[in-house]
């Protein structure tokens, strides 16, 4: 048990947001980078990003052919498990459906890699049906490499640390396994509306 | 803001690490597996919690991570994916 | 006999604030009385805990100020950012008379005592000086006289956080040199420098590496990271340079 400190408030935690702040998140009018590592800056020349596993034909994009796909605009709020919740964030990129389409997969699975070593798993479904993007640009600007630019995944139903940051492809996977956060813990879904933060929740 | 302004020296995660080790961890040395640079763990590049959801201590010569540290729902799980060894000085040999 | 080398389990206890110095107008001591304080080591921090009426908590690392050598009490030192979550709390709202969680002291990384000798190199920025005070209060408790300079970088003059006793250090004690550089406004026929601690700087006020002095560099992530780069590039040992770098804070 700890003692309460007297006149400590803490961020706010009660803002007007009309239920769209889930259990246990503050608002943040800035946007924090968060950081577990060296940030890598692979040059556009050596970006490719890849559909690979259990799938009978690996696909591949170079830089230039992946910014000639159709792309969106997508606005939604993104809420880190750090706690802090950020509203109305627009993006543009381009939907994870795009990049499936045409894939032939008995997978269930999906393991993103990306540059700098850092993993992350999700279930296939949530990565279609207009629910994931790789997002290229955010704010209008071609999205910065603290931010996790050239570009990174952008799945906003769950909490950010699966919006895996200079992402340069998804492993298809039939069985579930951790990626870096959910193997030290995290947990292996994350839904911030279900408070799914560590692996117990 | 880039990573380089985020991070910490380890020595700032020895609050953490004196929740889970009986000895003084940031004065230890390890040496890392993947590179074999040797270091006091005070002296590694150090990732934490608010601005990483965990504590990550990173090779501070070729950035391999060597302690994860997640504290949360009633947990604290450590890894310890990167030390090859870690060396602890033992206190004075008093008779005793 | 083997227990002694066993540390107990870090615990977190209760400080009492025993006084509040305001030391510049963004930077105000903390002068705790903590029953059973074990004690400290110059260059050790605290962990501090803050608890609102709802349960909701924040925690922050700050470095203990005062020298060892006072029993039972410690000295904290923080800077206000404005945008921040503890530290207005720490400057501004509390109060002679309230409690502070705390759990210390903590590290044995980026430390100093006297017996360590020589010579001392400390190189601070803005509240990066406080683990560094701790130094050379130790020092002085002890009357010691290691050469010692310290290369201290503030915004302006008003905002060097223990400007007097700085001063009184250097002129009561041997062997300490004091070298300010204020980086965005300095006073008419202000002496010292008056740019960003660089290479060129610390060319000047250290000591060459083949004196193999004992080097603590503390403050803003940014400051260290350059201070260290160019202190390595000046030829100085990587392994005799100790950092501590507090985040990504202004200054
Ligand atoms: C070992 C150690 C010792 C320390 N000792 C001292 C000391 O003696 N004195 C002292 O004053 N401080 C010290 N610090 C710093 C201290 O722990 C706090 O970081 C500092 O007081 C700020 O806390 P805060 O809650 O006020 O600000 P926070 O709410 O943590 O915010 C800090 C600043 O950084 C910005 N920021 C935070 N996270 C991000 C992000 N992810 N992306 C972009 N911007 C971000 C915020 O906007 C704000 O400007 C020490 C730190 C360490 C690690
Ligand atoms: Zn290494």
């Amino acid at each position: 048990m700890s003692v309460f400190s007297r006149g400590f408030k803490g961020r706010r935690r009660d803002a007007d947001t009309r239920g769209r702040l889930p259990p246990g998140q503050y608002l943040v009018r800035g946007f924090p980078v968060l950081s577990a590592g060296p940030t890598p800056r692979t040059p556009l020349a050596e970006w490719t990003f890849s559909i690979t596993g259990e799938v009978d034909e690996p696909k591949s994009w170079t830089w230039e052919q992946f910014r000639a796909l159709p792309s969106e605009t997508i606005t939604r709020d993104i809420h880190c498990v750090t706690k802090w919740s950020k509203l109305d964030t627009t993006w543009e990129g381009v939907s994870v459906d795009t990049l499936l389409a045409g894939v032939e997969t008995a997978a269930d699975y999906v393991m993103a890699f990306c540059d700098g070593g850092y993993t992350t798993n999700l279930p296939l479904e949530d990565l279609s049906g207009g629910k994931a993007w790789v997002a290229f640009a955010y704010d209008g600007q071609p999205l910065e490499p603290e931010h996790g630019g050239p570009a990174r995944l952008l799945v906003p139903h769950l909490y950010f640390w699966k919006s895996a940051k200079w992402v340069r492809g998804l492993q298809l996977m039939k069985d579930d396994s951790p990626g870096f956060w959910e193997t030290y813990g995290y947990h292996m879904y994350g839904d911030p509306w279900r408070e799914q933060r560590y692996s117990g929740d | 803001m880039d990573e380089t302004q985020l991070r910490l020296d380890g020595n700032a995660a020895a609050g953490l690490l004196q929740e889970v080790f009986v000895h003084e961890l940031t004065s230890a040395r390890g040496a890392c597996a993947s590179c074999g640079a040797v270091a006091e763990v005070g002296a590694q590049h150090l990732y934490m919690y608010p601005q990483s959801p965990g504590a990550v201590l990173r090779c501070s010569a070729c950035a391999s991570v060597l302690l994860v540290l997640v504290q949360g729902g009633g947990h604290l799980r450590l890894a310890l994916p990167g030390f090859m060894w870690l060396e602890f000085r033992e206190a004075g040999a008093q008779a005793g | 006999m083997a227990r002694a080398a066993v540390q107990r389990r870090l615990s977190w206890r209760l400080g009492e604030v025993a006084e509040l110095i305001d030391e510049t107008p963004r930077v105000r001591s903390v002068v705790l009385g903590v029953a059973g304080w074990p004690g400290h080591r110059a260059g050790q921090h605290v962990d501090v805990r803050l608890t609102a009426d709802d349960g909701y908590q924040a925690q922050r690392s700050y470095s203990i100020a005062s020298a060892p050598d006072t029993p039972e009490r410690l000295a904290l030192t923080v800077e206000r950012l404005d945008d921040g979550e503890v530290s207005p709390y720490l400057v501004g709202e509390l109060r002679v008379g309230d409690t502070l969680e705390l759990r210390g002291p903590i590290g044995g990384y980026f430390v100093w005592d006297v017996g360590m000798g020589g010579p001392l190199l400390l190189i601070a920025g803005g509240s990066g000086i406080c683990p560094l005070m701790a130094m050379l209060r130790h020092r002085a408790a002890r009357g010691s006289a290691v050469p010692t300079r310290l290369l201290y970088s503030s915004r302006s003059l008003e905002d060097v956080i223990y400007r007097d006793e700085l001063h009184r250090l250097m002129a009561t004690g041997k062997g300490l040199e004091v070298f300010h550089t204020l980086t965005r406004v300095q006073p008419p026929e202000w002496p010292g420098y008056r740019r960003r601690i660089d290479q060129d700087m610390l060319a000047e006020v250290t000591w060459p590496p083949d004196l193999h002095p004992l080097v603590f560099v503390c403050g803003p992530t940014p400051l260290v990271e350059s201070v260290a780069t160019a202190l390595v590039q000046l030829g100085h040992e990587p392994g005799r340079i100790k950092t501590e770098r507090f985040g990504p804070t202004g200054g």
